[in-house]
């Protein structure tokens, strides 16, 4: 281990590791960036069906809420690796294929919108119930408090949750290159762990945690910075 | 302006069903103050929320301006909320939006324009007072400003009524009296009618010039704040009236004096020296436990409560001579404690 370490700078010397690993960045921002915006697009309105149904909202409806429920929660406890694999007709009948950084955004946006909607769920439950009640008695009708109210209310802790699940998603995209997903994370299996070449192994992982990092300290950056309850 | 009949409001809870609001009836004339108060839990919550249908009534009718809420559809009933101004305790502005921008909401969800709400919302804010807050966020504002945000925003659609559910229950007793001054400037000078949820007699006191006690659900008494203060009838109204403030009710419990009364001065009583002339015929002091003298929607008045010699002849003497002068005397004893 230690000595693989001491090879690190080796691998920045071989003009070929450097441009795979580079490529390897690449793909994975590509995975997580397109997963994350499709994760909303899919996401978003779950969360928000979510809220506006549970028997508190604003239009409880017992029967949507239940479906909803049951079947976010399904997709969530399904381990990721087995629902990439269950997925893989479905992937090619979208794009073509089963492998590639492309074919993993469909799992991973399969994977990452329950997720989500979760989040946005309970970020919009946290919108104080008597901001609601004000803009009922203004005569607002449902979908001004969604879209006025509580989606604006609640814009902190969402984009809070946008930086956590585009972490998450990161993570889940690196799981992917078990099953030739492409990204830094396939990078990591195919030398680190099939060719025991340690050397590359870490300077993937240190790449992914500090993927990791510029992605939560731009979202607490920006979900700070649009924040009205700070003095 | 407003005629209630026969509310009634059940919910249904794990616990069994509660009777929120039983056989509710009641008139707010166009122009009122009117308070509405009880103790915590007695249904005043649940009876302001009728009157925009926050609550729907389950029987009975509300008719507010003419119309009676449950005959409206959807959309006619937000238009009628619309028209209906309303402030709450927390006040519930929108904390991610500027002062501006929380008094524009209710006219964009009517649809006015941009630049008109804008405008309105300005004119607004100098009723209130707060013309420099235009872009301050509402956590960089104090209680008392936040409802005057409140105030103007509920004003914002030109309502003929304004709703008050314990809007000054969470601020200091200085900013209450700005509040309560505000609102009270509001109905004279644009004629607007007010219902007051509160749990304060002090706050009715202040401004209102009709009041409802509520005990249970029931609308257990009903009228002029003058003559429900002057002449309690019912248990509640009494226990109110007396209570005021806690440490009153303690204060007549501990010194256990036996010839207790409260005496309530109305309309001019109050600028004549009675008690001082009283004592000075009989040559007897006598004990001023408690002492308020208000003026209430114009009319000085006042209320005293009394600890009276132990010869109980000259206390009964003491007795005729304020009800000579016209002073509504009651014994204390028997409610308090």
């Amino acid at each position: 281990m230690w000595d693989s370490i001491m090879q690190i700078p080796s691998v920045f010397q071989d003009e070929a590791v450097r441009s795979m690993i580079i490529a390897g960045i690449g793909e994975t921002l590509y995975m997580t960036i397109v997963s994350t915006f499709f994760g909303y697009v899919f996401g978003l309105p779950l969360g928000i069906a979510l809220a506006v149904t549970d028997k508190t909202g604003i239009k409880p409806n017992a029967v949507v809420y239940k479906v909803l429920d049951f079947i976010s929660n399904i997709i969530r406890s399904i381990p990721f690796l087995i629902l990439l694999i269950l997925l893989i007709p479905f992937t090619r009948a979208v794009v073509g294929k089963s492998y590639g950084s492309t074919a993993t955004i469909v799992p991973l946006v399969v994977a990452a919108a329950p997720f989500i909607g979760r989040m946005i769920e309970s970020s919009l439950k946290e919108v104080d119930g008597g901001v609601i009640e004000a803009a009922q008695s203004m005569g607002a009708g449902n979908f001004t408090i969604i879209f006025h109210v509580m989606l604006v209310e609640a814009r902190t802790s969402i984009l809070v949750g946008a930086t956590i699940a585009t972490g998450t998603i990161l993570g889940y995209s690196a799981m992917a290159g078990t099953v030739g997903g492409g990204g830094l994370g396939d990078i990591a299996i195919r030398y680190g762990y099939h060719r025991y070449q340690f050397d590359i192994m870490i300077v993937t992982v240190v790449l992914l945690v500090v993927l990791v990092q510029i992605f939560q300290t731009i979202g607490m950056f920006i979900s700070n910075k649009f924040d009205r309850r700070k003095r | 302006m407003i005629t209630l009949n026969n509310v009634s409001k059940t919910y249904n809870t794990k616990e069994g069903t509660v009777q929120a609001l039983d056989n509710v009836s009641l008139t707010i004339e166009s122009g009122d103050i009117f308070g509405i108060i009880g103790m915590s839990g007695a249904g005043k919550s649940t009876l302001v929320r009728c009157l925009n249908f926050l609550e729907k009534p389950t029987s009975g009718t509300v008719i507010v301006d003419g119309s009676d809420l449950s005959k409206l559809g959807d959309r006619e009933l937000r238009a009628k909320r619309g028209q209906i101004g309303m402030i709450f305790q927390h006040f519930n502005l929108l904390m991610q939006k500027n002062v501006i921008d929380n008094i524009c909401f209710p006219l964009k969800i009517a649809g006015v324009s941009k630049a008109e709400a804008r405008k309105k919302a300005y004119e607004l804010l100098e009723i209130v007072g707060l013309t420099d807050k235009a872009k301050a966020y509402p956590i960089q504002l104090s209680g008392g400003q936040k409802q005057r945000v409140a105030i103007a925003r509920a004003l914002a659609t030109n309502p003929k009524l304004l709703l008050c559910d314990e809007a000054t229950s969470a601020l200091d007793p200085q900013t209450t009296k700005s509040i309560l001054a505000l609102l009270k400037e509001i109905n004279e000078k644009y004629g607007i009618t007010i219902v007051i949820i509160t749990h304060e007699m002090a706050v009715v006191r202040e401004i209102c010039n009709r009041v409802g006690i509520i005990g249970n659900g029931k609308l257990v008494e009903h009228g002029n704040v003058i003559d429900v203060f002057s002449h309690p009838q019912s248990e509640e109204a009494k226990e109110l009236v007396l209570r005021n403030t806690g440490e009153n009710r303690e204060l007549v419990e501990t010194l256990e004096t036996k010839n207790c009364i409260r005496i309530v001065f109305s309309e001019n009583s109050s600028y004549e020296p009675v008690i001082a002339n009283m004592v000075l015929k009989f040559g007897t002091p006598v004990n001023i436990l408690k002492a308020d003298t208000k003026n209430v929607s114009g009319i000085a008045r006042g209320e005293m409560i009394l600890g009276l010699p132990e010869d109980e002849k000259l206390a009964s003497e003491m007795i005729d001579y304020l009800k000579e002068r016209n002073l509504a005397v009651e014994e204390v004893s028997g409610h308090v404690g």
